[in-house]
């Protein structure tokens, strides 16, 4: 078990030194908090907050940093496909480490590069006068940390059918920008045409999304009106997914390996 | 001499692939022995290499190394052997000693701490010890990968496999990119840890020259086994047109 540990420990250290030497990433991911937040959040605000009943900036703010922290982790996991592109993914899997302790240490490091993301969110809320308390800090910050996992997981279940960068990069706004819209980060989904639901409902940036709102408007007035499932609810389906995507990402990923 | 490498009626075809790349193929390596892969590009030694390390799968035939079974005891396997591999599996992201930490981690044999200076004593003492022999300095060891030469990233690659000091060395074709120095001390250090440890050495190369000090020589072409046998039985029956190679000075 230490052997494991030990190795998880050192492949999410080694993501996270990665992401300290590369500047430009760390500049462009404050770039789309800052455009969806300032820019968008409040043209809505400015706009549609009168007729939706409640304050449209606060819901972009949270919505956007459960889906920049999702986003952020999923895509992070990228490195599966150009690690195997550079045959550096030949140094991991002859390791004598279960195979998914490599994809739990490349979740975790992706999770822990993101999470540096919240303390740039925060940052611009403070900036934009976002009200957020000591409590609600405290249950958003390992919220945020959990969206991060969910979103490695499935990053490790779209990056297992993937044969190269090329197509990683590719394919990969295809099966996040949609969930924008189908996770609410932007537009309330409380109402939506039967088909909608239903995507909406498979997409998992959904429950993510809902996780760090039920936290932030747990006690506000507004929970009924922008919240769809308890957290609780939220977390168990967070739970099973992640479990989900991981199994099934970790079989798939080894079978292309090994069966070519 | 027990065997540590039994290969019998060794089959793999790729998908796509009307011909198997390795065809039946059957032989032993003995503990502590110096064994060579020895065919042109494209004989099926790499893939051969692959079955053996647990990273390829095959299609039909049986393989144990130290007496593992490799699909069923895959782990336990890869615990007990080290490999160099054809084309460099660095981290060109990370500094040479970065990765050789790496390593060290993945294998267990140091807890992995974020900084070279909290790694333990022991530890840099194996990495100096290892890269002096190869011809590594201590600001090679800083550099990032991006940053080394060819042949430095080649020395650096061997450096880091005989790290956890395995049972069973392999080796896809390990001199190409090193100058003839670097090649000597290789070999030199090697036959040491052979004689040191008992490691067994599974080498792939299509340099007759560097075949020629194994126990056991196995000629592969198209899949297939050609010859077998010591290095003087097999220069005795190997035919003139065999397209091998001498390495380049």
């Amino acid at each position: 078990m230490n052997h494991e540990l030990n190795a998880i420990i050192a492949i999410a250290a080694r993501d996270v030194t990665k992401l300290l030497r590369d500047r430009m990433r760390i500049v462009f991911s404050f770039m789309f908090p800052f455009i969806f937040i300032g820019i968008l959040g409040q043209s809505l605000q400015a706009n549609v907050a009168s007729s939706l009943g409640f304050n449209i900036l606060l819901f972009t703010f949270v919505g956007v940093l459960a889906q920049t922290l999702f986003q952020s982790t999923a895509s992070g996991l990228i490195s599966l496909v150009t690690d195997r592109d550079s045959d550096f993914a030949q140094e991991l899997f002859v390791a004598p480490i279960s195979r998914y302790t490599i994809l739990t240490g490349k979740i975790l490091g992706e999770s822990l590069v993101s999470s540096l993301l919240i303390i740039s969110i925060l940052f611009l809320g403070v900036i934009m006068r976002i009200p957020i308390d000591w409590f609600r800090l405290f249950l958003i910050l390992p919220a945020g940390f959990i969206a991060c996992l969910l979103g490695g997981a499935f990053g490790v279940l779209i990056m297992s059918n993937l044969s190269g960068t090329q197509s990683a990069q590719q394919v990969f706004p295809f099966v996040i920008f949609p969930q924008f819209f189908l996770a609410g980060v932007f537009n309330p989904i409380t109402k939506l045409p039967p088909v909608l639901y239903i995507l909406s409902r498979i997409a998992p940036m959904t429950y993510a999304v809902d996780f760090l709102r039920g936290l932030y408007y747990l006690g506000k007035p507004e929970y009924s009106k922008i919240v769809l499932h308890s957290p609780l609810f939220n977390l168990f389906i967070i739970s099973i997914l992640f479990v989900l995507y991981l199994v099934l990402g970790t079989y798939l990923l080894v079978s292309r390996e090994k069966n070519r | 001499m027990a065997n540590v490498i039994e290969v019998s009626r060794l089959i793999k075809r790729y998908k796509n692939s009307p011909d198997p790349s390795v065809n039946n193929v059957s032989f032993a390596v003995g503990s502590g022995e110096f064994f060579s892969l020895l065919g042109p590009n494209g004989a099926g030694k790499t893939t051969t290499i692959s079955i053996l390390t647990t990273t390829l799968s095959k299609t039909s035939g049986l393989v144990k190394i130290a007496g593992l079974d490799i699909d069923r005891q895959s782990s336990a396997v890869r615990q007990k052997i080290g490999i160099i591999f054809q084309n460099p599996s660095l981290d060109p992201n990370l500094t040479a000693e970065e990765n050789v930490r790496f390593h060290a981690a993945l294998y267990d044999l140091y807890p992995y701490r974020p900084f070279y200076s909290l790694m333990p004593t022991d530890y840099k003492n194996q990495v100096t010890h290892l890269t002096s022999i190869i011809g590594l300095t201590a600001s090679d060891l800083s550099k990032p990968v991006k940053a080394l030469s060819g042949g430095m990233k080649r020395k650096l690659e061997i450096v880091r496999s005989l790290m956890h000091q395995p049972q069973i060395l392999f080796l896809d074709e390990p001199t190409s990119g090193l100058d003839p120095l670097s090649r000597k001390n290789l070999w030199d250090y090697l036959t040491q840890i052979r004689k040191s440890n008992g490691t067994t050495i599974f080498l792939t190369t299509h340099y007759l020259e560097e075949a020629e000090n194994s126990d056991t020589v196995c000629i592969i072409k198209s899949g297939k086994i050609v010859a077998l046998g010591s290095p003087a039985k097999i220069k005795k029956t190997l035919p003139a047109a065999t397209p091998l190679s001498n390495p380049p000075t």
